[in-house]
């Protein structure tokens, strides 16, 4: 058996982790899709060499630390308004690079209002949703995006949509907008969906370098802890329940 | 060169933010302040300056624009009246708590609820007591004239920016709408993307590979950081309140009797010493320039030498409550003021000072 050390050489390297992201251990349950999407945004401002001129915006949810695990600037907003904050920090300083990072509850709940207006104006920035449907931070409650029928701890009995309405599918509604020239839906729960995100990631950043207006990629991903089941069991579920409601796929793409 | 105009209060705002070089305002229209943005949007100062002006979908989306464009250690700001700035509340705290300098100008309405579009100084209270969650402090200037609204605007950008703090401007809408003449400054450069990245080093500019990360937030999980981070902005208002003081004293040597007032109120009452002293009562009047830090000392000093003080304002009683504690309750105090968007005649001022002080004083 040969030495470790014997391997381990610059020239032996076929992959790195991006610098991009931190050394910081992540918050995030095991089997959760957070960290890959914090990977593959990392992996796209490497690529891009956009490091430098990249500004983050965190949320309030889950990834109200996500300013911990990316090597960037980043502000960290009140619940759903981090696209108020984008759009001003874009117009203010057109030639840098702004993304949002938001989940369900932030984006298409609390700040539906922010959401819809920042695409309708065509902000230039990349709008990143991760679509689990729950609350994950707070506990697993009822979410805008819980599924017919899916306990939460606010709708213990299943989602009564005569009660609770239907899931909100917001990504449509923002299709519908002029101002977003990209909308798709992807997940990262297999690696030929996370190569598959990352190109999605790519061409979003790529749209607001070529200035055409807003681009929202929604990641639909699992809650194995809210929705309390193992991750591979999320993961199945997801692709029982989730992807027929939500289907995966560009929804839009202005080329 | 310095310019003279005839201007009503919102306008002279939003001349003012222009020439003093400001980056940014985002706002909602609401009366009786949207000459402000109207202002704004008729001058197009993106063509001069570059200064950017976004009409947002509601107040909580413009405090929040306002909260991304201060991250980036840019100067931006907002107006609004009583119910927008309501819906502000959340964002300044949040402003407070990640120590984002910016101005935000209230433009006061009669309230509670949607109240009234006449002038008001009822939200006194929520501007310096701290109207969100949390121990903050705004710090707070209030203009008595056109003039003082254009100053008080690079005047509060300089202050925001000393002390990494949300200023407001507390206005109110007789100081907002009324014309006066008002000496704007010169146009003033906006700062270069250079100056913020040398001098506002917390900002978020991009990360350069020969610094750490800049992050603007407000949220600390562990209590012990968080109270640490508590007893940096307390010292942090100890002192403001030991530096920022302003106010304006009007014939108060000699007085007996002092009227406490600010804003508009301050300007009525100026006409009501004149008739007080016509009667033989010698009146002064102490105006505060700062509602927040508030001239506690010198408003103590003058309670050793008069014999009671009237705090004339347009609510039920807000600042009275300031200068009882000023003067530790040495003096009768008393409060007297029209509200809900009703304005007190300088006669039925001085009357108020004759039943509820003189009065009291046989």
């Amino acid at each position: 058996m040969s030495d470790i050390n014997t391997i381990i050489k610059p020239e032996n390297i076929v992959y790195k982790r991006t610098d991009v992201l931190s050394d910081n251990d992540l918050s995030y349950c095991p089997g959760c899709g957070h960290g890959t999407v914090h990977k593959l945004i990392a992996e796209v401002i490497e690529e891009m060499g956009i490091q430098d001129t990249t500004i983050g915006i965190a949320p309030v949810g889950c990834s109200v630390l996500a300013y911990n695990y990316l090597e960037i600037d980043w502000q960290q907003a009140a619940h759903g308004r981090a696209p108020a904050l984008a759009t001003a920090v874009k117009r203010l300083m057109p030639e840098k690079n702004v993304f949002s990072y938001q989940g369900d509850g932030d984006l298409a709940a609390i700040g539906t209002a922010e959401t819809i207006h920042a695409c309708n104006r065509g902000e230039n920035i990349v709008m990143i949703f991760i679509n689990n449907g729950i609350y994950g931070m707070t506990g697993g409650q009822m979410a805008p995006t819980t599924l017919p029928g899916m306990a939460a701890s606010t709708c213990p009995h299943g989602r009564d949509v005569s009660h609770d309405g239907e899931p909100i599918k917001i990504s449509e509604i923002l299709a519908q907008l002029p101002g977003t020239c990209y909308v798709t839906r992807q997940s990262v729960h297999t690696a030929g969906n996370v190569r598959k995100t990352k190109k999605a990631l790519r061409k979003a950043f790529e749209n607001q370098a070529a200035n055409k207006g807003t681009s929202l990629v929604e990641v639909v991903s699992n809650c194995n802890s809210g929705w309390k089941m193992t991750p591979i069991k999320s993961n199945e579920w997801m692709e029982e329940n989730m992807f027929p409601y939500y289907p995966l796929g560009d929804i839009k793409n202005e080329e | 060169m310095r310019e003279l105009k005839l201007m009503k209060g919102n306008e002279a705002i939003a001349e003012a933010a222009i020439r003093a070089g400001v980056d940014g305002y985002f706002g909602y229209p609401i009366t009786p302040q949207s000459e402000v943005m109207e202002t704004l949007m008729a001058l197009r100062p993106w063509d001069s300056t570059g200064m950017v002006v976004l009409q947002a979908e509601s107040e909580t989306a413009s405090i929040n624009m306002v909260y991304g464009g201060a991250g980036c250690g840019k100067r931006v700001m907002t107006s609004s009246s009583s119910p927008g700035v309501s819906l502000m509340q959340e964002g300044l705290t949040y402003l407070a708590g990640a120590e984002l300098p910016c101005v935000v100008v209230n433009v006061v309405r009669g309230g509670p609820g949607l109240g009234t579009i006449q002038p008001a100084q009822s939200d006194y209270f929520q501007t310096v007591k701290g109207g969100g969650h949390g121990d903050y402090k705004l710090i707070t200037l209030a203009p008595a004239s056109v003039q003082e609204m254009a100053d008080f605007v690079e005047l509060s950008f300089d202050l925001a920016f000393k002390y990494r703090n949300p200023v407001m401007i507390l206005s109110d809408g007789v100081i907002g709408q009324m014309m006066e003449k008002v000496e704007l400054s010169e146009q003033k450069p906006r700062w270069t993307a250079e100056y913020i990245e040398e001098n506002h080093t917390w900002a978020t500019t991009g990360k350069k590979a020969n610094r750490e990360k800049n992050i603007i937030t407000s949220v600390q999980l562990e209590a012990s950081v968080q109270e640490a981070f508590n007893h940096k902005l307390q010292a942090k208002y100890r002192s403001v309140e030991e530096n920022e003081v302003r106010y304006e004293e009007v014939m108060c040597d000699d007085a007996d009797y002092i009227i406490v007032a600010y804003g508009s109120s301050a300007r009525i009452c100026q006409k009501s010493i004149e008739i007080a002293r016509e009667k033989g009562i010698k009146v002064g009047m102490f105006r505060p320039i700062t509602l927040y830090p508030f001239p506690t000392e010198q408003l103590m000093k003058r309670a050793k030498q008069v014999k009671g003080m009237l705090s004339v304002e347009m609510s039920a009683g807000q600042m009275v409550e300031d200068v009882k504690l000023a003067v530790e309750c040495s003096i009768p105090v008393e409060h007297f003021g029209r509200f809900g968007g009703s304005v007190h005649s300088p006669g039925e001022v001085v009357e108020a000072l004759e039943q509820k002080l003189i009065g009291g004083d046989k």
